[in-house]
């Protein structure tokens, strides 16, 4: 009662500070820049902000933070256009709404799916930000409660969310996520640091792949190369259908699923150390378990699409608890937003353990802005869905150089490297490849994902239990075994089973017909190579490293489940699920354009960037493409041309970016933007 | 490629030895650089989220105020592979305008000072004008710390410490090195991804020993040790002009290592592992952070940058605005930054060769 006796003076406080004109002018101005940078996939709010810090400097703190916070909170909002539209995943808050979304624009109806998905982003911010004002004064002793088994099991949860996803072949499915997880472990291991699949001659490996370049390459490209090799556009019907008010009303009519996953999405975004990356999936899986019919998933169900929606904008504010209370940053963006902090004013705001003490109506505000900033965006959002919404009527031989260009330029400043865009192009040929042979993609990306966290907790509660352990053999069970870990255990099991029990019918990425026997089981036979030599490059790390540990473990298990697979197949006929192949039956087959013809273009923009850099590549690239594949006349292909260039140039001028160099610029030193 | 590298190492000499004599000249005119109208990008080897990025940002806008011509100052980040790939991208450029400087930090320091394969960057070639220090303080449960007899940690060799460790050649081997020579038993919980998610893991109550830089310390630690959770153990300390190890004045009431070591039998604060532990104190922390011109880069650049630097530091407010981000350490420019540069990238072969066999020994880490 004291608590809230104390709170609610800080609370009205808070208003007071936030419904000032000039605040909320600065709020619209931050979402206004936060929407247009969130529609590039890629760059997301660590981008947003970077821009905004010089002006933060000894700025009043209400009006810089409406600003920052303007601009942070659209950014799972607005990248929900590329998710839906292009089945972009924009960023790790939106890679499950490209399962249902894109498949809805396929339908005609992108202007519903994104509809419903802002109406369930507005709900979910507000619910959070609702949440939030009572559970950030109690919040402090109950994070602290989760420790390092419990961290895990989290993130155990989220990796049996591959269950729901596995796809027809279950054991397909956790191969394919266990396939990710060996890819998120390459580079340098967290504990030693030795090296996995990697050498220190060949450094661009050594960190890792960056989630940007995983997630544009599993999802992005092969759908691009599918819609372009069939040369429409990417509805198939002409005239679009459901209007934004049907997306609407397609989420109050599932109010209640909104509010489930806006609760997940507050609660898993309050643990520090996990972040965002697994909340939409747990809200997809919710989702689907809770839809009596799940048939329609993958096909463009729209609960598909509210789930993760409504899950994500609550996850931001969950989010500002580790970030506000104990001064650790639960994503980059928050973590650039605490350095901003710091800049406001004199620097009297100082997150960490004693913001709630000295700066409660600081935090309420913040947590207000957050809220208030979501309704905003919306509102910009659904007022723009429906104009936005007819690109997807346009020819896509139109768009795809222009989305080329931009997953390019984003998959670059994930590492600033030339190879960024070899690693993209190699991604998005295994994504091609899964696509084909009907292997989970969103598996393989939730193994990707919870790869490193999986890693770090499970060395970490090994020793740490070891060391409990020590002390006595019932403090280390109470350690292992406390009440959070046990429930946490028990839904695991529960959402496992029944995730394996549904896989069958829910065909995340609709249905496919088999074929012959070569094409799928060569496929088998060089992921099973790979991950044979993922163990055993493993293998020959000294033994006394941890950083062995876990990618034997994972390569060993997928070398069982490829063993089962390999068996099935020599013992099955070819009409089995399990020689699923695209080529076979369906749009892949009857495309107008080759897969290699197809690929070839992009492949095109490639080596012409390592020879002349970016932007002549970019020039060339796109003049040809639009001149020789889209069949346009010559001045309308100058046109888009230049149109191209000079937009981006001006995000990387603004973004204070940098283009791929190539070897021209080895030998010559050519002025920005050619360097 | 070899060629091509080759010709642009001779290239490079060619422009380095050409600035020179424009240096030489231009030193007789005194004229400064002046770069209205343009913009300097500040490279940070790191991700933005980060303590150089923190100390960048406070530094970048001052420092556009104070430059002549006031030109942007962008802070650019390049982070990979621990600092190394962005120092050595910083290596490979030659002096042009004065438009392009760098952030190094410990963490760039201590893979150059422990000889990590992947350093292609020499700290030699390179012209600091400015010198950031910093401090550390060690902390300990309350149950820990009332075991300790005054300064005396011998009651402490007997229990058994969690630490959670951000990697064994990191910044971190100074506090671990400074336990085990007490005679501590701490166990390193590896893969913590920074230095915050150590103090969680402390509050969490399954570390039970941790240490934070000042700044880090001052918001993140004291609301602990106020409300009883967290008791200080010793700071790192801070060094007189003389190079002595003093108290370090952010913290006066805090004991550094070195008087805790001389209060406890089993430490030494002189010897081989005495004289490793202070050479890498000093590169990781009085000389953390440290901004330098390319190679190449004429006295006239060298002048106005720290010119700048020196406005910065004198602002009226300076010590207010940098108290409470940086805490109240020296910022150093001209030769105070050289000679702390001189330290901070020197360390004798034999606490070379210490530390490496020690981390191969307790780790298992190889640096060959």
């Amino acid at each position: 009662m004291e608590v809230i006796m104390e709170a609610l003076p800080a609370l009205g406080d808070a208003w007071g500070l936030i419904l000032q004109p000039v605040v909320l002018g600065y709020l619209v101005m931050g979402v206004v820049m936060g929407l247009c940078i969130g529609v590039f996939p890629g760059l997301g709010g660590i981008a947003g902000l970077s821009l905004l810090l010089p002006f933060m400097f000894g700025m009043e703190p209400v009006l810089g933070l409406a600003l920052m916070i303007g601009m942070v909170a659209v950014v799972p909002t607005s990248d929900t256009f590329a998710s839906v539209l292009m089945g972009i995943p924009g960023s790790s808050a939106s890679q499950a709404t490209v399962l249902d979304g894109f498949p809805m624009a396929k339908k005609g109806m992108a202007a519903r799916a994104l509809s419903a998905a802002f109406a369930s982003s507005l709900f979910g911010g507000l619910v959070g930000a609702s949440f939030l004002t009572v559970f950030i004064l109690i919040a402090r002793p109950i994070v602290l409660e989760f420790r390092t088994p419990e961290l895990l099991m989290i993130t155990i949860f989220g990796l049996s969310m591959v269950g729901i996803l596995a796809g027809r072949v279950a054991i397909k499915g956790i191969v394919a996520a266990g396939l990710g997880m060996l890819v998120g472990t390459i580079g340098e291991g967290a504990s030693s640091g030795d090296l996995r699949m990697s050498t220190y001659d060949f450094p661009y490996l050594t960190d890792g792949l960056k989630l940007v370049i995983i997630g544009l390459g599993i999802f992005a490209i092969p759908e691009i190369i599918s819609l372009l090799r069939q040369d429409r556009a990417i509805s198939q019907e002409p005239q679009l259908g459901g209007g934004w008010i049907d997306g609407v009303k397609d989420w109050f009519a599932n109010i209640w699923l909104s509010v489930r996953c806006s609760i997940i999405g507050v609660v898993v975004g309050v643990i520090p150390g996990l972040g965002g990356s697994v909340v939409d999936w747990i809200a997809y899986g919710h989702a689907v378990q809770t839809t009596k019919d799940k048939s329609k998933f993958g096909n463009g169900e729209v609960r598909g699409v509210i789930g993760p929606e409504s899950s994500n904008n609550a996850k931001e504010g969950g989010g500002l608890v580790p970030t506000l209370l104990f001064g650790i940053p639960g994503s980059g963006s928050m973590a650039i937003f605490i350095g901003a902090i710091a800049l406001l004013g004199s620097g009297q705001i100082e997150v960490g353990p004693a913001m709630l003490k000295n700066n409660l109506d600081i935090t309420y505000s913040i947590v207000w802005l957050l809220a208030l900033a979501n309704v905003v965006g919306t509102i910009i959002c659904i007022a723009a869905s429906g104009g936005i919404a007819k690109l997807t009527t346009i020819r896509f031989a139109l768009l795809a150089p222009f989305l080329f260009m931009i997953i390019s330029f984003a998959a670059f400043q994930s590492g600033q490297n030339l190879m960024d865009l070899v690693a993209l192009f190699a991604i998005g040929f295994l994504g091609i490849l899964m696509r084909r042979f009907d292997w989970s993609r969103p598996a393989f990306l939730i193994g990707f994902v919870l790869s490193n966290p999986a890693e770090t907790y499970a060395n970490q509660a090994v020793q740490l239990a070891q060391s409990q352990f020590r002390k006595s053999f019932g403090d280390g069970m109470d350690y292992i075994f406390s009440p959070i870990v046990i429930v946490l255990v028990i839904i695991t099991v529960i959402s496992v089973v029944l995730g394996l029990r549904q896989a069958k019918n829910i065909l995340a990425e609709g249905d496919v017909q088999s074929g012959s026997k070569r094409a799928p089981f060569v496929f088998m036979l060089i992921i099973t190579g790979y991950i044979a030599y993922a163990f055993y490059d493993a293998a020959s790390i000294p033994s006394y490293s941890r950083d062995r540990v876990f990618p034997m473990f994972v390569a060993g298990v997928c070398l069982v489940g490829c063993a089962f697979l390999i068996i099935r197949m020599i013992l099955k006929p070819e009409t089995d699920t399990i020689f699923a192949d695209r080529e076979r039956n369906g749009e892949d087959a009857d495309a107008t354009h080759g897969l290699w013809s197809t690929l070839a273009w992009f492949a095109a923009l490639l080596i012409l960037t390592a020879l002349f850099g970016f932007i002549i590549a970019l020039a060339v690239f796109l003049f040809s493409f639009m001149k020789i594949r889209a069949a346009v006349s010559t001045f309308y292909a100058t046109i888009y041309t230049v149109a191209g260039i000079i937009f981006m140039l001006g995000m990387a001028w603004l973004l204070n970016r940098d283009f791929p160099p190539g070897l021209l610029q080895e030998y010559a030193d050519l002025p920005w933007p050619f360097t | 490629m070899s060629i091509l590298k080759t010709t642009r190492r001779v290239a490079v000499g060619l422009v380095a030895a050409a600035a020179a004599t424009f240096a030489i000249e231009a030193k007789a005119g005194g004229h400064g650089i002046d770069l209205a109208g343009k913009t300097v990008e500040w490279i940070i080897p790191f991700s933005e989220t980060g303590g150089s990025a923190k100390w960048a940002n406070f530094y970048a806008p001052l420092l556009s105020e104070a430059l002549p011509g006031q030109p942007t100052v962008v802070v650019k980040f390049m982070p990979g592979a621990g600092s190394t790939k962005g120092a050595n991208f910083f290596q490979e450029q030659e002096y042009e305008d004065g438009t392009l400087i760098f952030g190094s930090s410990g963490s760039t320091q201590f893979p150059f000072l422990l000889g990590d394969p992947r350093v292609k960057y020499n700290y030699a070639d390179w012209n600091v004008v400015l010198a950031s220090g910093t401090g550390g303080v060690a902390y300990l449960t309350p149950e820990g710390a009332a075991k300790m007899d005054g300064m005396d940690a011998t009651p402490l060799q007997g229990e058994d410490f969690v630490y959670g460790n951000q990697g064994a050649t990191r910044l971190d081997l100074v506090p671990t090195l400074a336990w085990e020579m007490l005679g501590l038993n701490v166990e390193s919980v590896m893969g913590i991804k920074g230095r915050g998610d150590g103090r969680l893991m402390f509050e969490r109550g399954e570390a039970t020993i941790d240490y934070q830089t000042s700044s880090s310390y001052l918001s993140g630690v004291t609301p602990l040790v106020e409300a009883g959770t967290a008791v200080p153990m010793m700071t790192w300390g801070s060094l007189d002009d003389a190079g002595n190890i003093v108290r370090d004045p952010t913290f006066p009431d805090i004991p550094t290592f070195k008087e805790i070591c001389d209060a406890t039998p089993a430490c030494e604060t002189s010897g081989e592992k005495w004289d490793a532990w202070k050479a890498f104190f000093i590169a990781g922390f009085p000389a953390q952070k440290m901004v330098f011109l390319p190679a190449g880069a004429p006295n006239d650049a060298i002048v106005t940058y720290t010119k700048a630097f020196e406005a910065v530091k004198a602002r009226a407010d300076f010590a207010e605005i940098s108290g409470k981000r940086l805490g109240k350490y020296p910022q150093m420019t001209g030769d105070a930054a050289k000679k702390a540069l001189d330290s901070g990238t020197n360390v004798s072969p034999a606490a070379k060769d210490f530390v490496v066999n020690w981390l191969q020994e307790k780790y298992g880490v190889s640096l060959k």
